[in-house]
């Protein structure tokens, strides 16, 4: 996924002179990005604030700056950086973060990306993306070329199935419903976009029908489609984030404004911090972050809150 | 200090050259990264873990033990194949390193019991918090001295400039930094991505007392670790010449062994070299 986004702003560079793309000394995949482009592109060493701060400097002066860091180091050693320099100015400054969530599973908790979206979602003026397919990427990588404003984009583990279909237009702060039917709406972001679209059609083969729907944009949230939504029995969000700050707690207060009267249930990642060790797929089954987990969850709320309020009628 | 016996400097060797055969065991069966690092470092810690540190590896939590912290964390496996080689615990346990339900990850996680002092992993943490440590023992008047290894590529990170110019305000003359000088970080040279040079002259310039290493020479290294503090009420900055992947012909100096694991073929070729 990754690759894909630099192999497309490589693209744009040619027209885009005022590109530039950073990174802090992290990442095999700028090699055909700096050949093609060497004045737009820049290492800027093993110092993430720094180059969030001189990305300002760029950008006040003209430039359509992308920083490029695995997530956690991005967001989180920059934080002041991006507060200021960045969201308090207003820049339209474009934050690539690699390995949102458990992605980087061996290198332990020093690598993965749990609290960025919390910490981020605090941030006035701030825009956060989180690409679940190859469609949602392609969109945002084109739209972050005029995009106002600083955004985020967080990459999930590379590699996720294409879920939509290829000429569908996804624009930046618009939810998008997959399936619809039944009254459970799932909705998920980024890596467990996949995990939950496994979960709903496994659900579907069960008799349950579900609607799902991705969420990619998590800042600003679609306000609009939450709305819509409020007349399910249930709403689930699955994240691979922090259970704390993340879509979870956004949906759930935007449906509280809405007086929501359903279930809700948020899946995320455990507010604690415990050495557990393991590649991601071992991660992500020993937090429930699986298509399996979220089923079971699904089926669990279905058996507390009376069965048949979901069933395909 | 007594000047180094061929028979101990040998035995520093073997010792080093059987730990390097444990990591490239671990990184071969896990295809884990970080060899090149590891390598790199391997011989600074035998030093330090069977020579200058005054460490109980049978009673880890004696109180004015030395402590020393791998800032640049992704060494993890040299630490951890040292620890267990020096007896922290048992060469069994290094199974357990980066596999599912596993002890171990690719960088250190927090536990004293197992002489993992700090976790690492995120660059330009340790020096600041050994800086911490430092202070307590002055303030404490104990003969505890703190020993923080860091990266080359790892002092892009402006959080340890902070710490420098720290340690030397509060003369911290029981803090040693060592800087494992490979010459390379994860995208290129470092002399390409930031300079550092002239290195031994910012430690000075900042007041620190400095001396630069080939950082596989045992008596080199040995010698200066035990000539610390270089300068009187000063932190001291070791600087040592390594070579990312020492240790075997084909990863030496070439980057590519920061992040790859050896191929079957790799892997005998690699072993036969250590194993002379």
């Amino acid at each position: 996924m990754r690759a894909t986004f630099i192999k497309i702003l490589q693209k744009l560079a040619v027209r885009h002179k005022d590109i530039m793309l950073m990174t802090a000394d992290t990442g095999y995949l700028f090699n055909d990005f700096k050949k093609a482009h060497p004045k737009q592109f820049l290492n800027a060493g093993i110092a993430e604030a720094n180059m969030i701060g001189m990305a300002a400097g760029l950008s006040l002066t003209g430039k359509n700056v992308y920083c490029y860091s695995m997530s956690t180091f991005l967001i989180v050693r920059a934080l002041e950086q991006i507060r200021i320099d960045l969201c308090y100015h207003n820049l339209s400054v474009k934050l690539l973060g690699a390995g949102g969530g458990l992605s980087y599973g061996l290198e332990g908790l020093t690598h993965q990306a749990l609290e960025d979206i919390a910490l981020l979602r605090a941030l006035p003026n701030m825009t956060i993306f989180c690409p679940g397919d190859p469609v949602e990427l392609e969109a945002v990588a084109k739209e972050s070329i005029d995009h106002k404003g600083p955004l985020y984009i967080r990459f999930p583990k590379d590699n996720q199935p294409q879920i939509h279909r290829t000429s569908l237009k996804i624009k930046i702060g618009q939810g998008i419903f997959i399936t619809k039917g039944g009254r459970v709406a799932i909705i998920a972001t980024g890596s467990m976009l996949y995990q939950a679209k496994l979960a709903a059609d496994s659900l579907f083969k069960k008799g349950i029908k579900t609607t799902l729907i991705s969420m990619p944009t998590i800042k600003p949230l679609d306000i609009g489609l939450i709305k819509r939504i409020i007349k399910y029995k249930a709403i689930i969000v699955v994240e691979e984030h922090n259970i704390i700050g993340g879509l979870g707690d956004a949906v759930g207060s935007a449906l509280m404004d809405f007086g929501y009267k359903g279930v809700f249930k948020k899946i995320g990642l455990p507010d604690k911090y415990v050495v557990r060790v393991g590649d991601y797929q071992h991660l992500c089954q020993k937090y429930g972050l699986t298509s399996e987990a979220i089923m079971n969850q699904i089926l669990k709320l279905n058996k507390k809150y009376g069965s048949g309020f979901d069933k395909i009628k | 200090m007594a000047k180094l016996t061929t028979k101990q400097i040998n035995q520093y060797r073997k010792i080093a050259q059987q730990i390097r055969l444990k990591i490239l065991e671990v990184v071969y069966r896990t295809k884990g990264p970080h060899i090149g690092s590891s390598f790199s470092v391997t011989d600074l810690l035998v030093a330090l873990y069977f020579k200058a540190l005054n460490i109980k590896p049978k009673e880890t939590h004696y109180k004015n033990r030395d402590i020393f912290i791998l800032s640049k964390g992704h060494a993890n496996l040299a630490l951890c194949a040292t620890l267990a080689r020096r007896g922290f615990f048992s060469e069994n346990l290094l199974k357990r390193f980066a596999v599912n339900d596993g002890l171990f990850e690719y960088h250190p996680n927090f536990d004293p019991s197992k002489g993992v002092e700090v976790s690492s992993g995120s660059l330009g943490h340790g020096l600041s918090i050994g800086v911490g440590m430092a202070l307590a023992a002055k303030n404490e008047r104990s003969k505890r001295r703190v020993f923080v290894l860091v990266g080359d590529g790892e002092l892009d990170e402006g959080s340890n400039w902070e710490a420098i110019l720290c340690a030397s305000q509060y003369g911290l003359d029981n803090l040693v930094l060592i800087v494992d000088y490979n010459k390379f970080q994860i995208l290129g040279k470092t002399s390409e991505v930031l300079n550092l040079e002239p290195l031994a002259a910012k430690f000075k310039s900042f007041g620190w007392g400095t001396r630069e290493i080939n950082g596989h020479n045992f008596p080199e290294i040995i010698g200066a670790l035990s000539s610390v503090p270089f300068k009187k009420l000063k932190p001291s900055a070791v600087i040592a010449h390594t070579i990312k992947g020492k240790g075997i012909s084909f990863m030496e100096n070439n980057n590519i062994w920061h992040s790859k694991h050896p191929s079957e073929q790799e892997y005998a070729a690699a072993l036969k070299e250590l194993s002379k």
